[in-house]
């Protein structure tokens, strides 16, 4: 090997910092904060200061009139627990019916009715939301389901697919001898799913969980078509219900922004091994 | 299963036991009972979701396709049509606008989040300072709400560039890029990036730890270049992830619509409507019948571009 080869890929080589690569990654790394960052300074900004057409400026002095005046504007409190409830609620009941119905599915594949079930709900992967979403107005509507809970319904049923899909990829991997030994122990099904399987299935739940979480969160389609009153409304939902009430006041609408953010952010700081393995499971294997 | 098992349970304890001839047979019986009935257990498991996914998907589907045939505004009477409706779609400017432009915004935004994400996948998975805590804060976007993020940027477009640009007197800067009707999809493009590059690049950090080193130990013998191991070694180990990358991708963008909502909302005039928000018009602007046939094109085409996909991604199932 030459010494011109040597100093070329020296940077790769074992214990050798790539600096370089350090630098550019950093600069990227800024783009990502700085609209954050932007968010949280401003936030923090007097009405004075928040006006003046410089977003990147400290905050001086440090003001919570945004927060204050922006926890009343838009109900934070009823529009979190909003929020919070069609979390939950699709979290929670797309990963109990997709485990269940997986369950079902893998255990009893050799009869027709199940292997077709498991097609007819893979089905919903091809379907995008606004093609079904104006019947389904209709629907959540005559059925006294225009509030939060029809989103759930609804929200859970879009993930269920997907959610199907990474259930029986797992379940078809655990051996039936292990259930078979509680089988023989005198467990019912419904035990063996409880005692047995459920738990199994954890890492899978968490990946759904993840998804479904990130979803019923973040989103602002659904709710926003599906939900009437806007009373009801989610935290996505509000800041676009408020936008024209914020006008110029950037100080109330970035603080009302940081706080409909800021509980996602927070939880994925905390889970986030978490969270980059279940994204990258869910997405490999689905 | 029970097929496999019997025979080693069998010969193993046979001779020894009374219990091993018990065994097969009530395997034996199982085999025989799941071939005539399900314990009604299975059922319980199993229908709840069917029953609500008939109900929020299914239903509304067929309600859709049926009214879209129709002249019905969303309530009271109507009458049907025939294919007035479809005829009428495929000569709207304005609907094929909205076509031309998620499509146009959907090929751009998959092609700028692969290449950015594959590029900082490389970048993270090389002998870099500080790789976790890059990592944290280049997935942070995935988690932050679509329609919130676009309101930032939107202040960020529409107030602080503008001003800056004025400070610098650079006169292309001064007007916002959102108020644009040639440019203001680059900021959608832009924004819908900064949210999808994390998705993208946790799946090419998966794919890119899985290379093993010593293929690029022996490149390195070979007298390959840094680039050239880039494009003939990692691409081509990697590129069933590209795959799954623009596949999700691709869906993804193609129902366009927070993200928009927060930024131009369809505007300057309507260049930046995306298909998603022409059918959700059909809500408030009493041609729900026609915005239904809008949905059911739109639900063929994504079933055909699902079928491409699925066609293209066959032969790559050994990832």
């Amino acid at each position: 090997m030459t010494i011109g080869s040597m100093t070329n890929n020296s940077s790769s080589k074992v214990e050798r910092v790539n600096w370089s690569a350090t630098t550019v990654l950093v600069l990227c790394a800024v783009t990502v904060l700085l609209p954050l960052y932007v968010t949280v300074s401003m936030a923090f900004k007097t009405q004075g200061q928040a006006v003046d057409g410089n977003a990147f400026s400290f905050p001086a002095p440090f003001s919570l009139d945004g927060f204050v005046q922006a926890w009343t504007l838009t109900n934070f409190p009823v529009g979190a627990a909003m929020s919070l409830l069609v979390t939950a609620g699709t979290v929670v009941a797309t990963i109990i019916l997709a485990a269940f119905a997986s369950y079902a599915i893998v255990r009893n594949w050799e009869r027709r009715l199940f292997r077709y079930s498991f097609f007819y709900l893979l089905g919903a992967m091809f379907i995008p939301f606004p093609v079904v979403a104006l019947p389904q107005i209709q629907l959540t509507g005559r059925l006294g389901l225009d509030n939060p809970f029809g989103v759930i319904l609804l929200a859970t049923m879009f993930q269920l697919s997907f959610s199907v899909l990474l259930f029986t990829a797992f379940l078809r991997s655990i051996p039936m001898e292990l259930e078979e030994s509680a089988r023989i122990d005198g467990a019912t099904t419904w035990q063996t799913f409880w005692k047995l399987i459920f738990p199994l299935l954890a890492p899978m739940s968490a990946t759904v969980g993840i998804f479904a979480f990130l979803y019923a969160w973040n989103d602002f389609m659904m709710p926003s078509l599906i939900i009437s009153d806007p009373a009801l409304q989610t935290l996505p939902v509000r800041q676009n219900l408020f936008q024209t009430q914020f006008s110029n006041n950037y100080h109330v609408s970035f603080a009302s922004y940081l706080m409909a953010m800021a509980p996602a952010i927070i939880a994925y700081l905390f889970t986030q091994r978490w969270v980059m393995a279940g994204v990258t499971q869910g997405a490999v294997k689905g | 299963m029970s097929i496999i098992t019997s025979p080693t349970t069998s010969g193993q304890g046979g001779p020894k036991h009374g219990g091993p001839k018990q065994a097969t047979r009530k395997q034996g019986r199982q085999r025989q009972g799941s071939r005539r009935r399900v314990e009604p257990i299975f059922y319980l498991f199993l229908v709840p979701s069917l029953v609500l996914f008939t109900l929020a998907i299914t239903i509304p589907g067929i309600v859709g396709i049926f009214f879209s045939f129709t002249d019905s505004i969303g309530i009271g009477d109507w009458e049907f049509v025939g294919l007035t409706n479809y005829i009428a779609i495929f000569t709207d400017p304005a609907i094929l606008q909205s076509y031309l432009f998620t499509f146009g915004f959907s090929i751009v935004t998959v092609i700028a989040v692969n290449v950015v994400a594959f590029l900082l996948a490389v970048g993270l998975t090389s002998r870099i300072r500080m790789k976790s805590a890059l990592r944290t804060i280049f997935v942070i976007p995935m988690v932050v709400s679509g329609i919130i993020i676009a309101y930032v940027f939107n202040f960020l477009f529409s107030n602080s560039l503008p001003s800056l640009g004025a400070a610098a007197g650079i006169p292309w800067l001064e007007s916002s890029l959102l108020a644009n009707p040639d440019f203001a999809w680059v900021a959608i493009v832009l924004v819908t990036a900064w949210q999808a590059v994390p998705g993208a690049l946790l799946i090419y950090i998966a794919g890119l730890v899985a290379v093993p080193g010593d293929v690029y130990e022996a490149a390195e013998i070979d007298g390959a270049s840094k680039f050239q191991q880039l494009l003939k070694i990692t691409l081509p180990l990697v590129s069933g992830y590209v795959v799954i990358n623009i596949i999700l991708g691709f869906k993804g963008f193609l129902n366009a619509y927070d993200i928009i909502v927060g930024l131009t909302n369809g505007g300057p005039g309507t260049s930046t409507r995306s298909i998603a928000m022409t059918v959700i018009s059909g809500f408030n602007g009493g041609d729900y019948a026609y915005q239904m046939a809008n949905a059911t094109i739109f639900f063929v085409v994504a079933i055909v571009i699902s079928l491409v996909q699925l066609s293209l991604t066959r032969g790559r199932n050994a990832l």
